[in-house]
This record gives structure tokens, C-alpha cells and sequence, in this order.
């Protein structure tokens, strides 16, 4: 996605943030702010990006990536043992053969790495990069974990060696390295990697070896990724082989490493395979609504680094998928490209014919039907929140909390998001615990979804649709709820009666006042109480007045 | 009843001619009418209050009143004449001439006038004798002259001399001078403040004064309810999605299986929403309890080998992650099940769906986001559709909304290919800002479901919250969603009317 809708340049950055004094004598020149989607590894270094626009620009062909497999008994070998199964079962490697480091493709390749660890490497759960000076370590290399009083070694810019239960105290403290030592800390065997003469590589997913680090004068640099997700790991060795080929002597071949994995079965990698698609030029112009030749079609996606010609007589598209683009897995990745090259916004807008008769959810409409009548009746909307703490819907309200039937959050990062509100109550007297200061009486009302456990539905929980209604001030009022559940219920057309319409019948809750709380009844079904609160519930929110509540699932009304 | 203060000065004010020379002045008439002054300045005031009626301009009169000493000289004389009167012609000792009241004063000022002569060497101690024959009390005379009002008439020295003697005052009277007003009238005296149902009956209306409101004044703000500004961008949205027949699905599950959430839209396993860091996952109850086994197995397949011509993301793929219960994370796990539903109708019917409800993140809180917010989506199931016939769509839902200039930008989305990002033209920012989300839904997502492969499925999102909280121009969500609230905002909140 190669495409930009701001372009600046530093002067208007530079005076945008700072003031347009501090802007004079920054360059003018234009900038481009270009965003890198997820899902392209390939763009997230600048060997990548360049190469990307200029093969766009059509300045340059897309370099083909050579594996270069070396002679019998020639090449480098990782032998994984069996006990990296249970804790990261997977590796692959490569060589990068005679490269020039500079200052900036070193920085480069050191920042991919931690571009990539943090992206497809899921912050190095499913990969982890080991990149080594291979002209300081001799192979085979053992890939096997180790309990960690026998792993020791200088972990890379220490000036000492430690054992692994060392290292882990030592960097529990450190801002970056920290972040990963869960991935490993509570298992008995730490992954570890070992040259011929047991100078150990690296310990991923956590640090690497000091003996090996690469360096400006580094010519020959060994990668590994070892890791839980094993197409991952091939994608990160392909993505950085294919980067950084570009500085090697023959320039984008990269050396094969053979894998040899516990059961003895061999790989070679990188893998940098390409695969061929067929894509129908109809079946582009068909999804996108353009009309483009094939061969105009094949251009655009050239361009987009995917190399393509037109087969048979014009009526396939044969597309080379390149190692680089692993995101491209379905027909549709291409059509997506080809619309990128196109440009969207050139691609004509047409209304869809589809011909629909719309439906309202019966009870979304009576939800809305019901608000416009309590903002009548005089009472004001509330929005509360869904989510609230244990305390807000039990402790608060008298009540045990396992009596409440939540649905309780397993991570919440605070006790504002412990549970889902199994009740609107809450939610409105924090809402007047945080308009004291308005005039008297305060009104509110709020229609809309609590959660509660149900075994009978799929997901084992159901939401309800409540409407409550509070009013605070001097006195309780009960009379005013009341009266607007007697409103409620005439705008249902449920009667004040016993057979069909609705009653209330004296009840206690832990919420109300005794004496002074009553149960509704509609159509011989319980749907909710009103009632004046109980003053240790008023304290419990911050409140000092008398209010009275009312609560009803609205869902038998529909 | 007696007519008003009011009454009787319109009725004398009547009487003078109108235009700048004619006109009373208060105290004049105040004094004509035998009233306190006070009084009469009552009845100007609430005649002014009355609007153009009268005209009065306010004048300082500066007066010359007599002090209780001056009184005193007017009724019996000034005390030099006083004292010149007492001394018979044989004279009289000074000492007994001292006694007589006022003598310090009248001796003084007699001997001033050379109209008594004091002998200190006569026999039994000092004695005074007329000097002159008789005399004239012109201090008297000058008093009298003040006392009818011509007080005008005597020379300044006069005056000074009188006031240094304390026998004169200066009075400032602040008075009006009082003129017929543009709406002059001796009927307006007494007015009514408002209209009763006894006038209405009688017909007193017709001769009854009223009394000017106040126009410039607020009036009482009715009591009533208010909608939530948030919930009224949403009735709209729900308008609008409706004008354009989109039908709604249901949403009522905040709780909803990694399945439907994730899985079902191809998203894979290790995808970084699926992280504990950006979802809120349950503990109770943790897993679902039930999963459409057929649809999970193809869902299973296309992730972990592929199908459906896709290479799948090959990884292993477990049903204990599928299972796994969460506070739904975006509605679209609404519309995999609409369109689950749709697939499993048979033969297939084109749909156009909506929704808007809330959505849950486990993200850090700010300004602009809070860990729950509404999400709007629609989507359009047909066959032949096209990227074009999805900009086409959202440009006429959001030009219903107010925004007309878009913009798409290629995105990255797990679930749809092509994805576009929409931004339109924000006026004020003076740049161009993303306004919400849409793509095609992968065949890898569709197919599985049971879709015919002819079949293609645009779709869109946005939050509630961000056009609402640049409609009304709110920059802390807080403010806006929950209970935190500003209960004075939403009292105060205008009309929903998007488009205008």
C-alpha cells in the first residue's frame, strides 16, 4: 500500500509543533508519510520500501532471491534436539555470504529485527532472531534446551558470563528485555543454542550471546529463528535474507543452512519459494468495477511486486508470488493489489441495485419509541457504562455477589471493568453522585442491556434489556416513580389490573428502604421492582438525598 | 374610589400645552395638589415605568429657606432692632442690656450700625444710649422678602450676609419637569399585570391598561426530559441506515465467543487482538458452551490448510482458543452470525444489514477512548458487487451524514480484501481525517459459511463516538459517555440534525 493522502515537508512540521519562528531555515523540501499496513514485512525496512516504490516507479525489476545450496558436507547444519518440543519446537537458518555493513545497514538490520520481533513475531511468542558473526563460532549448531543452572554464558554487551536463572534476574528489570522473560521463565528447560565447541549463540526468545554479536567488520552473518509458529519462522528468515541480500558480494542469493529436525528428517532453508497464481483479468475488473485490459492489468500488479504476464490468449493472468509477500494467499490479496495500483479513489463510484425493504429490530424500535416518552414524562437519558466493578452491582446494592448471576472479566487492567452490570441502578446514581451540584430533583432514565449467565445459550450468556428511572431529591418521591411506571404501562397498554394488566405486591430488597419496596407484576409475570433505596445504599454512592428507583426488563413488552 | 397620585397629575398634565415649552414642574405640582413632594415623585417613576406616557427630565431648584433662627427674627424682629427698642431714652446699664436674649448678637451689630453709644465712665458702670432716633430692620424685611418666595430678589451680599448670620438655608431640591410622552394618556394610570379569565368573561379587557413585558428577559425553561446527545446521533444513524433500507440484526450479546469474534472472520489465532492487552476475556463463564460443529470444522480448515482457493495461514489451530469467551471486541461477530444465518437460508436473497451497539477493548483509557464505545456497521450481501458499488454506498451514507468529500486509502484489515481506510475533508482541522473503515469480506471468510461464491460482501464501520464528539464539539469522552457526564450539556444539547 504504497500510498500517501498528506504529504508536508519539514518546515510545516517543524512549525506546527514548535511555532513558526523555530521552522526557519528547515528544508522545504516535500515529505511523504507513507503507513506500512500490518500484514507487509517487506516494507518495514528501508532496503524494503525503496525497493518497493521503485519498483512502482518502474525504475527497477524486482530482484529475483537465489537460494544458493552449498556442496555436500560444505554447508552450515542446525541439528534440533527433542527436548525443544515442549517448550519452542521449531527453527530455521541461513547465511548471508561476503555482506558490507555500514553504519546505517547495520542500524537498518539491527532495527528490522526489532521491527519484525515485535510484529509477526508476536513480540517474540511465536519468533525470535538470532543474528551471528559466523566467522566467530563453528558449526554444526545444536538447537536444545537445557535446564538453566547448566546454560551459562556472557549474554551479548555484558562484560561476565551468568547462568540462565541469572540472566533472568539480571534483566527483570530491564525496560526492553523484560517484556519477554515470561515466555520461558516457568519452564523447567530453557531453549538455548550451542556451537560445535559449546559457545553458546543465543537463548531465545530472550538474549544472545556476547562471542557472536556481529559487528561493522561482520562478512559473514549466520540467522536463526527459532519459534512456536513454524510458517512464521520461515517468513522472518525470508523477509530478512531477502532484505539484506542486497549487500552481499553476489548480490540477493543467500547461503542454505540444513535443518535437522529430532525424527532426522532434513530441511533446507531459507525456503524462498515462489508460487505461481492465475488470476482471470475479468474476475479483477469484476470485483473492482474497472474495465482494464489484461495487459494493463498485469502491469499494475508488476508494479506492485508481483510480476506478472498474460498466458493462453489474454484470458489468465499468470502472477509469480515472490518469498516478500507472504500476505498474498488468496485470488483476492491480487485484486486487492491491482486496486492499489489503480488508485481507489480513481475507480468509479455506482450505487448497488440490491433491493432491500428495511427492518427494525422489534425491540430496538420499542427501545426508541420508549426513550422519546420518558424524556417526555420529564425524566433525562442516561449513558452509562456496561462494565463496572464487583462492588458496584453487589457490595453497593446489599447484595452477595454470587448472587447476581455476572459475567465476570478474567483480565480487567482495573476494578471498573470486573463484571458486566447486571443492573442499570449503578450506574444512574453514580451518574447523580457526579451532578450533585445540579438543581433538584434530579430525573434520570436509561434504556438499555445488562448481561447475566445463561447455561441455555451458545456463548453462556444472555443479555436483557432493562429500563430504570431514579429521581432524587429532598424527599423520595415514591409517588412520582410510581407514577411513571403507571405511565410506562399505559404507553404498553398493560392495565392496572390483576388478570392481563399490571400490579405491584409489597417485596423486600437489600436495595430498598423496608417497607417501601414493591415487586411488578405484568401479565402474571415478575419484570421488576421500584421502591424508595435503602439509605445505606444512597451512602454507599456518595448521595445524601432520598431517591426513589425503578427497574423493569422491557423484553416481555415486545 | 379616589383617583391615583398617578391620575390626578396626568389629568393637570392634561391641561398644559404639548411640545417642548409646555409641561409642569413637580414641585409646583406637587404643592398645587397639596401633596408631599415624595409622593408626587412615586407617581412619575411609575408612570415612566409605563414606557412613553410621560416624559420627565430631572432639575436641581436650588431654594432659600429660613433656619428655625431666621423664623424667629421674621416673628419678632432682628435682635439689634430688638435691643435698640429696650434702651429707653435715660439709657440703660450694659450689664442688664447683656441679660436680654439675643443682646450678644443685636449689641454688637447695633453698635456696628452707630445706632447705640456706650458711656464706660458713667456713674454706677458702663451704660448704652440710643444713638439715632428710630431705626429700620432691614434684616426682617430681607427675611420676609426670602419667606414669600422672592428670596431671588435680595443682593448676593445680602444673602451672605444672612447665611453667615444662620438665618438663611440653601436647599437643593431635586425635582422633574414633566412633559406629555409620544403615548400620552390619562387612562393608563392604573395597569393590569396579565389577562384573567374575569376580564375575558366581562369584557374589561377591552378598557384595561397592561402592563409591558419585559421582552429582553429569558423566559421560564420548560420542565422536561432530555435525551442523550450520543443515543440521538444514534436514532439517526438508525434513520439513515433505515432510508436507505438497511434491515438490523441482532446484537443483543456483549458476550460473545472468540469463535464468532475471531475465528469465523479469519482471523488467526495468534493475530495481536486476540492478546490478553486488547480484549477483555471472561472468567465466568469462560467458554462457550456450544460451537456450530459443521461451520467450526471448515472455519478450522481454512485457517490451519487453507481452501476455498486460499493458502490458509498454516498453523495449528485449536478449538480451545475458538471456545474462549469475551466481551465481543467489534460488532462484525454480529454479522458473521447475520450472514452465518443468511448462508444457512438456502437459496440466497441479497441483504442490506445495519447495526449500532457496543463494543468492548481492554485498550489504555484517554480523551478520545474509553474500554467500551458503539460501533456502527453496515453491510451489503449481493452478487457482483464491486469496490466501486462499496465507495458508491458510502458516499451516499455519509453525504447523509454531512460528509460528502471522501477519500479511501488502502488498509490492512484480517477479514476483508480490499480494505480502505475512509477519511473525509474536516473543514476546521483543514485536513483530511479517517472517518471510518469498510473492505470486501474474504472468500476465506464466506465460502466456509456456505455463501455462494458469486456472492460479495462490502461492508463498513465507524464508532458512534467520534462524529458525535466532533458534532457538538466535545474533546473528553468522559464527558460525553458515562456516568461522569455533564448533565448541563445534555439539558443543553441541540437537535441531531447531521446533515445540516
Amino acid at each position: 500500500s504504497l500510498l500517501t493522502l498528506q504529504s508536508t515537508s519539514e518546515k510545516d512540521i517543524i512549525s506546527k509543533e514548535k511555532g513558526e519562528g523555530k521552522a526557519a531555515g528547515a528544508s522545504e523540501t516535500v515529505l511523504y508519510k507513507i503507513d506500512v499496513p500490518a500484514n507487509r514485512y517487506d516494507l518495514l525496512c528501508l532496503e524494503g520500501l525503496v525497493r518497493g516504490l521503485q519498483v512502482f516507479k518502474e525504475r527497477i525489476n524486482l530482484p529475483r532471491y537465489e537460494k544458493i545450496i552449498p556442496a555436500k558436507g560444505e554447508g552450515q547444519k542446525l541439528i534440533i534436539t527433542e527436548e525443544t518440543v515442549k517448550i519452542r519446537p521449531y527453527a530455521v537458518a541461513a547465511v548471508l555470504r561476503n555482506i558490507t555493513f555500514t553504519k546505517e545497514r547495520y542500524d537498518s538490520f539491527i532495527d528490522l529485527q526489532e521491527k519484525l520481533h515485535q510484529n509477526i513475531c508476536r513480540r517474540r511468542a511465536l519468533v525470535a532472531i538470532g543474528t551471528h558473526d559466523l566467522d566467530t563460532i563453528s558449526g554444526p549448531f545444536t538447537f536444545t534446551a537445557k535446564v538453566p543452572s547448566e546454560i551459562k554464558f556472557k549474554p551479548l554487551n555484558q562484560s561476565q558470563e551468568y547462568t540462565a536463572s541469572q540472566i533472568m534476574d539480571l534483566y527483570r528489570t530491564d525496560s526492553h528485555l523484560r517484556h519477554y522473560l515470561h515466555l520461558i521463565e516457568n519452564k523447567p528447560r530453557y531453549p538455548v543454542i550451542f556451537d560445535s565447541s559449546g559457545v553458546v549463540l543465543s537463548m531465545p526468545p530472550i538474549i544472545n550471546g556476547d562471542h557472536s554479536k556481529i559487528s561493522l567488520k561482520t562478512r559473514n552473518v549466520f540467522i536463526e529463528c527459532t519459534g512456536t509458529d513454524m510458517t512464521k519462522a520461515k517468513i522472518v528468515l525470508d523477509i530478512i535474507v531477502a532484505m539484506f541480500s542486497e549487500y552481499c558480494e553476489k548480490q540477493f542469493t543467500v547461503e542454505a543452512v540444513e535443518v535437522i529436525y529430532p525424527n532426522g528428517k532434513t530441511h533446507i532453508y531459507p525456503e524462498l519459494a515462489y508460487r505461481k497464481e492465475k488470476v482471470k483479468p475479468e474476475l479483477i475488473n469484476k470485483k473492482l468495477g474497472i474495465s482494464e485490459t489484461p495487459s494493463s492489468l498485469a502491469k499494475l500488479l508488476t508494479r506492485m511486486c508481483l510480476s506478472s504476464h498474460i498466458t493462453g490468449n489474454g484470458n489468465n493472468i499468470e502472477i509469480e508470488i515472490p518469498p516478500t509477500r507472504a500476505d498474498v494467499i488468496h485470488a483476492c490479496d491480487i485484486v486487492e493489489d491491482a486496486a492499489i495500483a489503480y488508485g481507489y479513489n480513481n475507480i468509479q463510484m455506482v450505487i448497488p441495485k440490491t433491493y432491500t425493504i428495511a427492518n427494525q429490530l422489534p425491540l430496538n424500535k420499542l427501545t426508541e419509541l420508549l426513550r422519546l416518552d420518558l424524556a417526555a414524562a420529564g425524566f433525562t437519558e442516561a449513558l452509562t457504562f456496561a462494565l463496572c466493578s464487583t462492588e458496584d452491582i453487589a457490595d453497593k446494592l446489599g447484595m452477595d455477589i454470587s448472587a447476581t448471576n455476572a459475567v465476570h472479566i478474567a483480565n480487567p487492567k482495573t476494578a471498573e471493568f470486573q463484571v458486566a452490570r447486571t443492573t442499570l441502578l449503578p450506574g444512574l446514581l453514580k451518574t447523580i453522585a457526579a451532578n450533585r451540584k445540579m438543581p433538584l430533583p434530579l430525573k434520570l432514565f436509561e434504556i438499555s442491556d445488562v448481561v447475566v449467565k445463561d447455561l441455555t445459550k451458545d456463548v453462556g450468556a444472555r443479555n436483557y434489556r432493562h429500563l430504570c428511572a431514579i429521581y432524587y431529591n429532598k424527599s423520595p418521591g415514591f409517588e412520582i416513580i410510581h407514577g411513571l411506571l403507571d405511565r410506562v404501562m399505559q404507553l404498553l397498554e398493560v392495565p392496572p389490573n390483576e388478570e392481563n394488566g399490571y400490579t405491584i405486591k409489597a417485596t423486600e430488597g437489600s436495595a430498598f428502604f423496608p417497607g417501601r419496596c414493591a415487586e411488578i407484576f405484568a401479565r402474571g409475570q415478575s419484570v421488576g421492582k421500584l421502591g424508595v433505596l435503602h439509605p445505606d445504599v444512597i451512602t454507599k454512592f456518595e448521595l445524601t438525598m432520598p431517591c426513589s428507583a425503578l427497574e423493569i426488563n422491557i423484553e416481555p413488552f415486545v | 374610589m379616589s383617583p391615583s397620585v398617578a391620575e390626578l397629575l396626568l389629568q393637570r398634565l392634561e391641561r398644559t400645552p404639548t411640545g417642548p415649552e409646555g409641561g409642569l414642574c413637580s414641585l409646583e405640582a406637587a404643592a398645587a395638589l397639596g401633596l408631599d413632594h415624595q409622593t408626587l415623585v412615586g407617581a412619575v417613576k411609575s408612570l415612566q415605568a409605563l414606557g412613553e406616557v410621560i416624559e420627565a427630565e430631572t432639575r436641581a431648584t436650588t431654594r432659600w429657606e429660613l433656619s428655625a433662627e431666621g423664623e424667629e427674627v421674621l416673628r419678632d424682629g432682628s435682635p439689634e432692632v430688638r435691643l435698640f427698642c429696650s434702651v429707653p431714652s435715660e439709657g440703660l446699664p450694659q450689664s442688664d442690656a447683656m441679660k436680654l436674649p439675643g443682646a450678644q448678637v443685636g449689641f454688637s451689630k447695633a453698635m456696628a450700625n452707630k445706632w447705640l453709644r456706650l458711656d464706660k465712665g458713667a456713674p454706677g458702670g458702663p451704660r448704652i444710649f440710643r444713638a439715632v432716633g428710630a431705626v429700620q430692620d432691614a434684616v426682617q424685611s430681607s427675611l420676609r422678602q426670602v419667606q414669600e418666595g422672592n428670596g431671588d430678589s435680595l443682593s448676593e451680599r445680602e444673602r451672605t450676609d444672612l447665611k453667615r448670620r444662620k438665618l438663611l438655608l440653601e436647599v437643593t431640591l431635586k425635582s422633574y419637569w414633566i412633559r406629555k410622552g409620544s403615548a400620552f394618556s390619562t387612562a393608563v394610570a392604573r395597569q393590569e399585570t396579565d389577562l384573567t379569565p374575569e376580564m375575558i368573561a366581562t369584557g374589561s379587557w377591552r378598557k384595561l391598561p397592561f402592563k409591558a413585558y419585559n421582552f429582553s428577559a429569558l423566559g421560564l425553561p420548560p420542565a422536561c426530559g432530555h435525551l442523550h446527545p450520543l443515543l440521538k446521533v444514534r436514532s439517526q444513524l438508525r434513520q439513515i441506515f433505515l432510508e436507505m433500507g438497511f434491515t438490523e440484526m441482532p446484537t443483543d450479546n456483549f458476550v460473545e465467543s472468540s469463535f464468532w469474534n475471531f475465528d469465523a472472520l479469519f482471523q488467526p489465532q495468534q493475530h495481536p487482538a486476540r492478546d490478553q492487552h486488547d480484549t477483555f476475556f471472561l472468567q465466568d463463564p469462560a467458554e462457550a458452551p456450544e460451537l456450530p460443529a459443521g461451520y467450526m470444522a471448515r472455519v478450522k480448515k481454512v485457517h490451519s490448510q487453507g481452501g476455498y482457493g486460499s493458502q490458509g495461514y498454516k498453523y495449528e489451530w485449536k478449538v480451545e482458543e475458538a471456545r474462549k469467551n469475551l466481551l465481543r471486541t467489534h460488532t462484525t461477530s454480529a454479522s458473521a452470525r447475520a450472514l452465518y444465518h443468511l448462508a444457512r437460508q438456502g437459496k440466497f436473497t441479497p441483504v442490506k444489514y445495519f447495526s449500532i451497539d457496543r463494543v468492548f477493548r481492554n485498550e489504555s483509557l484517554d480523551a478520545t477512548h474509553l474500554a467500551e464505545f458503539h460501533q456502527v456497521e453496515g453491510v451489503v450481501a449481493d452478487r457482483g458487487l464491486t469496490l466501486g458499488h462499496l465507495m458508491g454506498i458510502l458516499h451516499q451514507f455519509f453525504t447523509k451524514l454531512g460528509i460528502s468529500k471522501l477519500r479511501f486509502k488502502p488498509a490492512y484489515n484480517p477479514y476483508t480484501e480490499p480494505s480502505m481506510e475512509i477519511f473525509s475533508y474536516h473543514e476546521g482541522l483543514k485536513k483530511w481525517v479517517e472517518v471510518g473503515n469498510s473492505g470486501v469480506f474474504r472468500p476465506e471468510l464466506l465460502l466456509p459459511m456456505g455463501l455462494p461464491e458469486s456472492v460479495s460482501v462490502i461492508a463498513w464501520g465507524l464508532s458512534l463516538e467520534r462524529p458525535t464528539m466532533i458534532k457538538y464539539g466535545i474533546n473528553n469522552i468522559r464527558e460525553l459517555v458515562g456516568h461522569r457526564v455533564n448533565l448541563q450539556m445534555v439539558y443543553d444539547n441541540p437537535l441531531c440534525r447531521l446533515d445540516a
